[in-house]
């Protein structure tokens, strides 16, 4: 199975599709057409060979598996790829989604169709490399390229203040990026490989672990984003076309607390723990604060933005309780905020594509002209929400369990979260789908057509999927996830035992 | 009397014969033999760089010490050479369309190209002034080329009289280290310097400062950069893209043999004078292009920023760092050979035009052009993976291998601030509404886009070659 290097085929296919459309010219119409049948059918090959990894996956090994290496800078930076029970659910997210997002973007992009595409295709590898990348060199290539073509998309395809939130976004994930970037040039020139399981099993030294772990936490933070960091999401999400905010929200998010399991916690365990009552800090704040903001948002991405800090605060606070159920918890609810936040941009951009607005005050009664839109929509604001037999309820509920055990308080300040997330997204409901139809456009708008229930039928099957039977994707993580906490327990008592010898 | 030996130099031998050769082609066949003249300088270039690459690697003084060539030299002439031929055949169309189509053109920069090459075998600092004032005294005439134009002619002489001021400083510096050590010799400098016991005056050291102010001035580094926005804006572009390239892979080929070799054990007196000037650079750089408007301003500003990057390598002082030089610098000739062919193309139907906004819409009315233009702004930004980060990525590496963490904060932050100027001309290519377009590109500059644009954009594919290229040529340095 390893033989035909599948992991560089699901990076890499998105590409091929890319030069596809790049060489394919034309006339415009023509052009346009043929570009997006291309993307669709890479995106869908790419979705149906990741699907394979997943066939392929031993669930019992805590290891690396699909191993690829290859030489590449030279002095310990190399090609390696490889995934493992924390990575691989993450590429099937990718892949899931992109094909649904060509599919968002069938007639909402009427302009320079081709290069959208390409846009897309590019970014789809770049996602895939990052959570295939084992080495830090490639790992920080593809996270810092993504950059290029989300900047495109939001800047050529935005909303009216779409140059804003393009340079906001850019600079921001920068700045933060080449802070990391120090940290690992530190950590190559400490160990001489910039191979991520050798640094795994490399111990630091305590106190440059502290200085270390601030670095990733730079660039981690900033893309996860915690509080107070997080300005650039709003202003990005509004202004991005519907599956850009689609990608940001379900997979870019993700690549942040991807980081802090595959770098932080691994590598640096006691800068880690020393840590961890600043994060759940932060965390808290985020969820509350940014849960309050959502509530008196007038514009509905922009709600769906701040509910995304608010949600994205529960995985860090799952993360860094380092219990099972926590961390499991964790990887769940980002899978699950990828498809749910994902799904809840896709209904905004329903009506949006009928409308032109997105004020939440231009809408209402849509339930007695778009009753199936009414119905899909009521299923994601139950899965945000978290309604037990959603994909929500199981995160949540694993990630408030796992925080319980070590710290009460943490929890207890979490849990109000979750009731602030009801009020917002059943408010949020109330005022777009029920009530009296009061604007006069409004009635003759048209119900979901076959493309947009090709969108959300898989969506919908996914969120409950999850809900109602997450063994299949908790047990792809159990034997990673033990294995990460094991390590990590093991490092925190040889510190503490070292540091009573030095007493 | 024993003859030296001049197999050594015969690339310069040749090079400055064919210099002469031309000078007379040109004078006989009168006026319209610009471009013969132009591709047979390209040509004599060419093989002047054939004669390097199949000349001797191994360490080879020659003209009683004055002069000395190894793979570290052969790797620097070779990529002077090739950026001063691109430059020539870059400047052929837009010479005849502007009317500046003399024959004298090519050959002044055949002559400062041969001046580099002294400058980068330099083994003295009698040969090294030699060289420098060669080049720099045919930079002088080609930046006044545009005789009718006052723009033109004001550069070419306010370059002149800091040129001037710089050679003074570099003069001065050069006969204070002599007075203190008695000879000008790098060879010996190196056992002097590296004796049991040694300890640096004030005097000597005050010597090697000038020394470094001399050379920053050539290489355009902060605080000795005031010439570089006027001049590059003011002389015409082909010009200005032979500026951007050759003469600071010459310099900076000069501070890196001069402060690697003879002042290699000095490291502690210079290396905080060095790690100012580049932090001061990078600085300025990412902060004074932030509002500029007209592109090849930007550049000026552009290339002292990246200058501050590869003096990073330089501050660490190992072979490490040179290597990220090397490699930070051939990626740089690079992207700067593809940004210069675009603005060499920004032609309206009333001429040429230099301003920012005049690329508005480019991404839809020349979609190729601004995908190069594009490729070539990020990899100056440093984003990854173009050619571009690499070069950064190497020099920052051996910045904090040689301990130097606040340097490679400071460069990787400022590169941040960098990059929002950098973004800002993507912004106006791709989300601006269409201004008018620009004429067709002409077939040599496509090229010379496209080539170079992908080495930039496919870099990461295949680095080892230039990366094993740098490291060995930079291994010499520290036998």
């Amino acid at each position: 199975m390893a033989d035909w290097n599948i992991l560089s085929i699901v990076t890499f296919l998105p590409l091929v599709g890319a030069l596809l459309i790049l060489l394919t010219g034309g006339k415009e119409e023509v052009a346009a057409r043929n570009a997006r049948q291309v993307a669709l059918w890479t995106t869908l090959i790419t979705f149906g060979l990741s699907l394979t990894i997943w066939a392929g996956f031993d669930n019992s090994n805590p290891g690396f598996q699909f191993v690829e290496k290859a030489e590449w800078l030279g002095g310990g930076i190399n090609y390696h790829m490889g995934v493992d029970g924390i990575s691989m659910l993450f590429i099937i997210l990718t892949t899931f989604l992109m094909p649904l997002c060509v599919l968002a973007s069938w007639n909402a992009i009427t302009t320079r169709v081709r290069e959208y595409m390409i846009a897309f295709l590019i970014m789809e590898t770049l996602m895939v490399g990052v959570f295939c990348a084992l080495d830090m060199v490639l790992f920080y290539l593809f996270f810092e390229a993504g950059l290029i073509p989300m900047f495109l998309i939001i800047g050529i395809w935005g909303g009216a203040n779409r140059v804003y939130a393009s340079f906001k976004f850019f600079l921001y994930t920068l700045l933060g990026s080449v802070l990391m970037l120090v940290a690992m040039i530190t950590m190559y020139f400490i160990v001489g490989t910039t191979d991520i399981p050798t640094l795994m099993a490399y111990n630091f030294d305590v106190d440059l672990q502290y200085w270390l772990w601030l670095a990733f936490f730079a660039s981690f933070a900033v893309k996860v984003p915690m509080w107070p960091v997080h300005t650039w999401l709003p202003d990005a999400h509004v202004q991005a076309p519907t599956a850009g905010s689609v990608i940001l929200a379900g997979v870019l998010l993700k690549m942040g607390g991807y980081g802090f399991l595959r770098f932080s916690i691994p590598m640096f365990p006691v800068g880690s723990e020393f840590f961890t009552p600043f994060v759940f800090a932060l965390s808290v704040v985020a969820i509350i604060y940014t849960s309050l903001v959502a509530l008196v948002q007038k514009d509905m991405k922009k709600l769906i933005a701040y509910s995304s800090v608010a949600h994205m605060g529960f995985i860090t606070i799952g993360i860094f309780t380092f219990t099972q159920q926590g961390l499991e918890g964790g990887i769940l609810q980002m899978l699950s905020h990828g498809i749910v936040s994902g799904a809840l941009f896709l209904c905004v951009g329903v009506i949006y594509d009928r409308m032109h607005t997105r004020e939440i005050a231009r809408y209402g009664g849509l339930v007695h002209r778009m009753p199936k839109y009414a119905l899909i929509f009521m299923v994601f604001t139950m899965a945000t929400i978290g309604l037990p037999g959603t994909s929500g309820f199981v995160g949540e509920f694993l990630i408030l369990i796992g925080t319980y055990q070590v710290s009460t308080w943490t929890a207890f300040l979490a849990t109000t979260g979750v009731i602030l997330g009801a009020a917002y997204s059943l408010w949020l409901y109330r005022r777009v789908v029920f009530g009296e139809m009061v604007n006069e456009d409004l009635k003759d708008i048209l119900d979901v057509n076959k493309r947009e229930l090709a969108i959300f039928v898989p969506l919908i099957v996914v969120a409950m999927w999850m809900g109602i039977y997450p063994d299949p994707f908790l047990d792809v993580m159990h034997a990673a996830v033990g294995n990460l906490m094991e390590q990590h327990q093991l490092a925190i008592e040889a510190s503490q035992s070292s540091l009573h010898a030095a007493k | 009397m024993v003859l030296p030996e001049f197999s050594y130099a015969l690339p310069e031998i040749f090079l400055a014969v064919a210099a002469m050769a031309l000078l007379m082609l040109g004078v006989f066949k009168g006026k319209e033999s610009s471009r013969t003249v132009s591709w047979a300088a390209v040509a004599s270039i060419l093989v002047a760089a054939g004669l390097v690459l199949t000349g001797d690697l191994e360490s080879r003084i020659t003209f009683n010490g004055l002069y000395q060539t190894d793979a570290f030299t052969a790797f620097m002439k070779v990529l002077a050479l090739c950026a001063s031929a691109i430059a020539i055949i870059m400047s052929m169309d837009y010479n005849s369309r502007e009317k500046l189509d003399r024959f004298e053109f090519p050959i002044l920069m055949v002559i400062a190209t041969l001046g580099m090459m002294v400058m980068i075998s330099a083994n003295d600092l009698m040969s090294l002034y030699m060289g420098i004032e060669l080049m720099s005294l045919s930079l002088y005439v080609t930046a006044a080329f545009r005789r009718d134009s006052v723009r033109s002619t004001e550069a070419g002489l306010k370059y002149f009289v800091l040129g001037a001021l710089s050679s003074g400083m570099l003069l001065y510096g050069c006969s204070l280290i002599y007075g203190y050590t008695g000879t000008t010799n790098f060879t010996n400098f190196q056992q002097i310097f590296a004796a049991e016991g040694f300890e640096a005056g004030i005097g000597l050291i005050v010597g090697i400062v000038f020394l470094i102010a001399g050379l920053a001035f050539k290489v355009s580094a902060v605080p000795f950069h005031m010439w570089t926005p006027d001049v590059y804006e003011g002389v015409p572009t082909p010009v200005t893209a032979f500026f951007a390239a050759a003469p600071k892979v010459a310099g900076m080929a000069l501070f890196i043999k001069t402060f690697m070799i003879p002042f290699g054990d000095l490291i502690a007196q210079w290396q905080q004078v060095i790690v100012f000037i580049s932090v001061a650079s990078m600085i300025l750089g990412a902060f004074a292009a932030i509002n500029q408007k007209n592109i090849k301003r930007l550049m000026a500003y552009s290339s002292i920023g990246h200058m501050g990057y590869a003096l990073v390598g330089l501050a660490a002082g190992t072979p490490e760092g040179v290597r990220g030089v090397l490699v930070y610098l051939t990626i740089y000739v690079i992207m700067n050979i593809g940004t210069f062919a675009i603005i060499l193309s920004m032609r309206q139907r009333n001429g040429m035009v230099e301003e920012i906004g005049h690329l508005a819409g480019l991404g839809k009315s020349r979609p190729m052009m601004a995908l190069m233009l594009m490729i070539f702004m990020f990899s100056l930004a440093g984003i990854p993976p173009l050619a571009g980060f690499f070069g950064k990525f190497y020099v920052f590496v051996s910045a904090v291998n040689a301990g130097l963490y606040a340097l490679a904060i400071i460069g990787l932050l400022t590169s941040v601030v960098g990059a929002f100027y950098y973004i800002r001309i993507v912004k106006i290519m791709y989300f601006d509404e269409e201004a008018e377009g620009f004429e067709p590109v002409n077939r040599t500059l496509a090229v010379l886009m496209g080539a170079s644009g992908l080495f930039t954009a496919l870099f990461f594919v295949y680095p080892a070659p230039l990366l094993s290229g740098a490291a060995a040529a930079a291994e010499v340095l520290f036998r």
